[in-house]
């Protein structure tokens, strides 16, 4: 039999995403997985809307505005913006760099469920007693006295997330080490797996201390310990420190791919070189670096001294430097270019001013003192959105449209992507520009209703008009994107004539093992140099056609995954059920015996013949 | 393995190179390992001889300090070539983390 073919139907075709290993269907998995996240971020957001449109509302109650506003945070960070751009990084980077697969495609899958697993058990909080409602940082304080299950289920959820996060960012940087084709040295990488592997990096480095933090919580939630309280010697400040040593280089792993995925926009559609290569990857580093320098300025108001408030403030300005590099290149890269404004681009050239605005307030907050006055102020509400939705989202949203041909080799109506664009670019604007106002007139965040005698109204109705333009972009998009699926007209590789890296290249729809022969990479923007060259394969290779080894696929990393899901109820219920230590052991047991049959049971995949790739003309 | 992979025989002096190589780094192996429980024993007896806290203390944690090195370079295999990006990533890591236990020590606990 032909080690290519494969049988289909529904059911195989279950199995084959329940137990796949290729990042290509895994990247599909996390872009499914993160949209519907995102979506029901977004209810979340409208809900806040709603009941703010005007004064003295009382569309949710206090309590549950609460759980609305921990989860819409929560949400949107852990199981939305990053699994999207986990999704991407999966699809692409790989390609990019012209490698077989991620390094440990086992461990790819592992980190997909366990994120799907952790935000399951999250937003069953919902239908289980109650949501986390000590807001997205959850601090300690306030977290040890919530009542009911709420914050475990955030303890316990984010733990497991937490885990798949890790495992794909340890999985990103080996890949980036070791997997590069021939020729493709690290000064040669696209923007894209450049920030790829400085935000795995940060992952790397960020996410011990928020699983230790998290560790602490549920020990002290759930198991009687006192890390936290200080009646018994506990320190609650130790919270937001761990939280924040995570949560500062947090919003780095979310724009720094944004950045790769803008510079490779602004590249494709102005047909120029990266303005600057070195110095944005250099950017990029420093970035890296100065992200675990700055947490403490999320904590100016604690009370840690002038001294601590003035080293941070510092750090945190330094920033800007790297930042504002970035931006001048990429208004070099767009000057004297030859533009194409395509929905991408759109949303690249307004990524821009938004960024820039964002960025701009973030550098006012870094003053300490102008600090003391915005503090939990709307002010802060509008500095965080201009960054992640004038940032990450928009590049969320104009990757779904550049990669979408790469991906699913079809493309997305540039018609209804410009529609979704202008609805949603101007209703974040027309949301969030006004709440800085909201914020310098005294409005606090987190505030589940206002008085009609405040004069915070017309902002607040305005505010709220302009979530709902954006929550119209959406769904748009939602219907362009079936529309697409339901035509399913095929484009071929290259569809915007103008590809410039590696992922470009290669057939449509992209063959399970990638490239047939492995790539040489004769320079930066690879593609576009053999394109130039007049290269009509697009490709120079490395090596002679051979067999190509592959692993095989494996139900392993769900059944683990299940075993966590099913223990941390068992913990999640600890000293008020009987049942509970028994399904702790439980659960623990499926994930260790998982582990134990992965290890005992050699598994040395098969190889691709020869003979069949040269009959196998690409594609399925 | 794929069938027309090609089988690489090694030359007598490569062997013997090889050979070579590895009894040095058994040697070695063997030397620092002496020397880690030289060092351990040395700890002991300094808090079994009941010297002065502000003495044991600082010369526990150098003590600590050598052999994590020696740990590092003999046993995880950093001395050895292609290892840069491991130790890029492992010397970052320990200047991040001897950042948090500063900021920690000033101004959570001290402070």
């Amino acid at each position: 039999m032909s080690s290519i073919a494969k049988k289909k139907g529904f059911g195989s075709t279950l199995w084959d995403y329940l137990t796949t290993v290729d990042h290509k269907k895994i990247a599909v998995m996390y872009l499914a997985a993160g949209g519907l996240f995102f979506v029901i971020g977004g209810i979340e957001a409208m809900l806040i809307r709603i009941q703010l449109a005007k004064p003295d509302n009382d569309f949710v109650s206090a309590g549950l505005f609460n759980e609305i506003i921990t989860m819409h945070g929560t949400t949107m960070i852990f199981l939305a913006a990053m699994p999207i751009l986990f999704g991407f990084m999966n699809a692409v980077m790989p390609l990019q760099i012209g490698a077989r697969d991620v390094a440990f495609p086992f461990l790819n899958s592992l980190g997909f469920w366990l994120f799907l697993f952790g935000g399951i058990f999250l937003n069953l909080s919902w239908f289980m007693g109650g949501a986390p409602d000590a807001g997205w940082t959850s601090y300690a304080s306030l977290s040890l006295a919530s009542p009911g299950h709420g914050i475990d289920f955030y303890a316990l959820g984010l733990q497991i997330a937490g885990a798949g996060t890790y495992i794909g960012g340890i999985n990103f940087l080996v890949t980036i080490i070791n997997m590069r084709a021939p020729g493709m040295t690290y000064m040669r990488m696209p923007l894209f797996t450049w920030t790829t592997f400085v935000a795995s990096a940060l992952i790397l480095f960020a996410f011990p201390p928020l699983t230790v933090g998290i560790f602490f919580l549920i020990l002290d939630r759930m198991f009687g310990a006192n890390f936290f309280d200080h009646t018994m010697g506990g320190n609650t400040i130790i919270w937001e420190h761990l939280f924040w040593i995570f949560g500062h280089p947090e919003v780095y792993i979310l724009i720094l791919p944004a950045f790769g995925i803008f510079s490779e926009i602004f590249a494709l559609f102005a047909r120029k070189r990266l303005f600057g290569y070195s110095s944005m990857v250099f950017a990029t580093v420093l970035i890296g670096f100065l992200g675990f320098m700055v947490w403490a300025h999320h904590m100016f108001t604690v009370g840690l001294g002038p001294t601590a408030n003035a080293i941070f403030a510092v750090a945190t300005m330094a920033i800007a430097v790297p930042t504002g590099m970035k931006i001048f290149n990429w208004l070099l890269t767009i000057w004297g270019g030859s533009i194409k404004v395509t929905t991408p681009m759109l949303y690249a050239l307004a990524f821009i001013p938004s960024f820039v605005a964002g960025g701009v307030t973030g550098i006012m907050q870094a003053a300490a003192p102008l600090d003391y006055q915005l503090h939990d102020s709307y002010f802060i509400v509008a500095h965080f959105h201009y960054v992640i939705v004038g940032g990450v989202v928009l590049a969320i949203l104009a990757a779904v449209h550049l990669y979408w041909p790469l991906m699913f080799n079809q493309m997305l109506s540039e018609k209804l992507g410009k529609w979704t664009f202008w609805f949603f670019f101007i209703g974040f604007h027309l949301t969030f520009f006004i709440q800085h106002f909201l914020g310098l007139m005294g409005m606090p965040r987190r505030v589940f209703t206002f008085g009609a005698n405040q004069g915070w109204d017309l902002f607040n109705l305005i505010s709220s008009i302009g979530a709902a333009f954006m929550a119209v972009g959406v769904v748009i998009l939602v219907v362009n994107i079936i529309i697409t699926v339901v035509k399913n007209v095929p484009v071929g590789n290259d569809p915007w004539e103008d590809g410039r890296t590696l992922e470009w290249a290669i057939p449509q729809p992209v063959p399970f093992y990638n490239f047939k022969q492995t790539p040489l990479v004769r320079g930066l923007d690879t593609f576009w140099i053999e394109k130039m060259e007049g290269n009509k394969e697009g490709m120079t290779y490395a090596e002679p056609l051979s067999d190509i080894h592959m692993p095989n696929g494996s139900i392993i990393p769900i059944v683990m995954t299940i075993g966590l899901f099913i223990g941390a109820f068992g913990a999640l219920y600890n000293g008020e059920k009987d049942w509970a230590i028994p399904v702790l052991v439980l659960g623990l047991a499926i994930t260790f015996g998982a582990m134990a049959v992965r290890s005992l049971k050699d598994d040395h995949g098969f190889h691709i013949h020869k003979e069949d790739l040269m009959n196998d003309e690409g594609g399925k | 393995m794929s069938h027309d992979a090609q089988v690489y025989v090694r030359s007598q002096t490569e062997f013997e190179y090889i050979k070579q190589k590895r009894k040095k780094d058994m040697r070695n192996q063997v030397t620092s390992f002496a020397i880690m429980i030289f060092l351990t024993l040395i700890a002991f007896t300094a808090v079994a001889a009941g010297f002065s806290v502000y003495l044991i203390v600082p010369v526990i944690l150098l003590l600590a300090a050598v052999q994590v090195v020696l740990q590092l370079y003999y046993f995880m295999h950093m001395s050895e070539e292609n290892h840069q990006v491991a130790a890029f990533f492992l010397y970052s890591a320990v200047m991040l983390a001897f950042t948090f236990v500063l900021t920690f020590l000033t101004i959570v606990w001290w402070g």
